[in-house]
């Protein structure tokens, strides 16, 4: 049951009659009002001052009001974080992580070089790449900076331009907080009130397994969309956008963006509608309306540059 | 190289003309000597630290440091909330509401974090072993300066 659920309740018992109304009236509004907090805040001032409620419980319903306000954008970089981590690991539980430490280091030495040059270059714990041992063509940034990149996807890159362009629009997808959009408002609303309500002291076993409980649902709506429904098909372009500009900060070409989109379209093709072209809309959409904003399909990799990938690339394949 | 060093100065006194408190919303804020990703540290900041910031330039705030030094900030790792490291303790003293204060260590955080490695529900083995994949500046500079990649336009 919410905490507004359990408030509402418990004035319920407590204090039947007109009172109660009253007050049923005032949490109404805070729950079906969720824009309009100075309309439930007022109700709850109001409420208070005739004595409907204590001073407590009116402040207490103005919390309430603000946990209802809330919403995704309202999670800061901590919070994002701890989301971020436990989606990673809960990925982990279907996709085991390729242990190639050359491979990774080179993956983490690319994607935070990159992430360097992000409209959102600072979060909580900074942004980290690790290698999926899967050969779907896949990957996910996990809130907060984590992304994880399946070796089918890195396979499906002739060079480095083509990995970063892949990388970036990863990048982008945390810089937007993209995941963090997918949670249920419903779970933050609770877990907000939780966390406003035991501001004043220190959280005891009870609220933390309501919120423990909320962070798992947060959690388990992330990795749907990652693994499952996938981002809206607006979210998908603004990332490309986005990835595009990142790619012309850093220096690398745009264009291998498009290039890397066309040979994905090809692939997945034939691979059935798995993996990427489950969650993404597809390649090749996303190719023709990347190349009429940028231009140029002319892409191609600098021989230093080259010569690092094919080295990555070996140790990737090796083994297999 | 002097005029570029005195330009530098003259937009870090200029910023902190106007300077505002800000709190470090990330766990390592890198104070650097440039403002760029890529440029050199001059000091590490803690979460919940609060710095002075001088007007942002292209998401860049000139700061200076509780201990007095000064450089770059991106606006990504400073929040202009207070950031209280303990609830409960801070509310009082700094006689602001929760709701003006970010919380640290309140909502979903290592207490739930905690809470699910001790049920077993989540192996954080990986995440660990990935979030320990650091690059440092020096070596971010070498692998572009390899790929023959400049200094970028930041």
């Amino acid at each position: 049951m919410s905490a507004i659920s359990n408030l509402r309740s418990q004035i319920l018992n407590s204090r039947p009659g007109i009172a109660g109304v009253a007050l049923l009236s005032a949490l109404s509004t805070v729950m079906f009002f969720s824009g309009c907090a100075e309309v439930s805040e007022a109700g709850a001032g109001i409420a208070a001052a005739a004595g409907v409620i204590s001073a407590d419980e009116a402040q207490s319903i103005t919390r309430s009001a603000k946990a209802v306000e809330k919403s995704w954008q309202d999670l800061t970089p901590e919070q994002e974080y701890y989301i971020g981590r436990a989606v990673v690991a809960q990925v982990l539980q279907s996709y085991a992580p390729l242990d190639r430490p050359q491979a990774n280091d080179y993956l983490n030495l690319l994607g935070q070089s990159l992430a360097a040059f992000s409209e959102r270059p600072e979060t909580f714990g900074g942004y980290h790449f690790l290698l999926l041992d899967s050969d779907e063509i896949n990957a996910f940034a996990a809130p907060g900076g984590l992304i994880l990149v399946t070796r089918g996807m890195v396979r499906c890159c002739q060079n480095e331009d083509e990995l970063a362009a892949v990388l970036a629009h990863e990048i982008c997808h945390v810089e937007q907080k993209h995941g963090l959009s997918a949670i249920k408002q419903g779970r933050l609303t609770e877990a907000f009130t939780i966390v406003a309500a035991e501001s004043a002291k220190q959280m005891g076993g009870e609220e933390l397994a309501a919120l423990t409980r909320e962070f798992e649902g947060s959690v388990g709506d992330v990795v749907m969309t990652l693994t499952t429904s996938g981002y809206s098909r607006k979210q998908e372009r603004s990332a490309d956008a986005a990835a595009a500009e990142l790619l012309q900060r850093a220096a690398y070409p745009p264009a291998a963006m498009v290039a890397m989109l066309e040979r994905m379209d090809a692939r997945l093709s034939n691979a059935g509608g798995l993996g990427f072209a489950k969650t993404h809309p597809s390649a090749k959409s996303r190719a023709d309306a990347l190349r009429a904003e940028i231009g140029s399909t002319a892409s191609g990799s600098d021989p230093a540059r080259q010569q690092r990938f094919a080295s990555a690339m070996q140790t990737i394949v090796a083994g297999k | 190289m002097k005029i570029k060093v005195l330009a530098m100065l003259l937009a870090i006194w200029a910023g902190s003309a106007f300077a505002a408190s800000m709190s470090v919303q990330v766990r390592n804020c890198k104070v650097r000597a440039t403002p760029s990703q890529l440029g050199a540290t001059v000091a590490t900041v803690d979460y919940g630290a609060v710095v002075q910031a001088g007007a942002v330039q292209k998401g860049w705030y000139p700061v200076t440091t509780a201990d007095g030094k000064t450089g770059w900030v991106h606006e990504s790792a400073l929040s202009k909330k207070p950031i209280a490291m303990r609830a409960g303790t801070s509310d009082a003293a700094t006689g602001v509401s929760s709701d003006e204060v970010s919380l640290a260590g309140k909502g979903f955080n290592e207490q739930v974090e905690a809470k699910l490695r001790k049920e077993g529900k989540l192996d954080y083995t990986w995440v660990d072993r990935m979030a320990a994949y650091n690059v440092s500046s020096d070596q971010l500079m070498k692998f572009r300066l390899q790929g023959h990649l400049p200094g970028g336009a930041q």
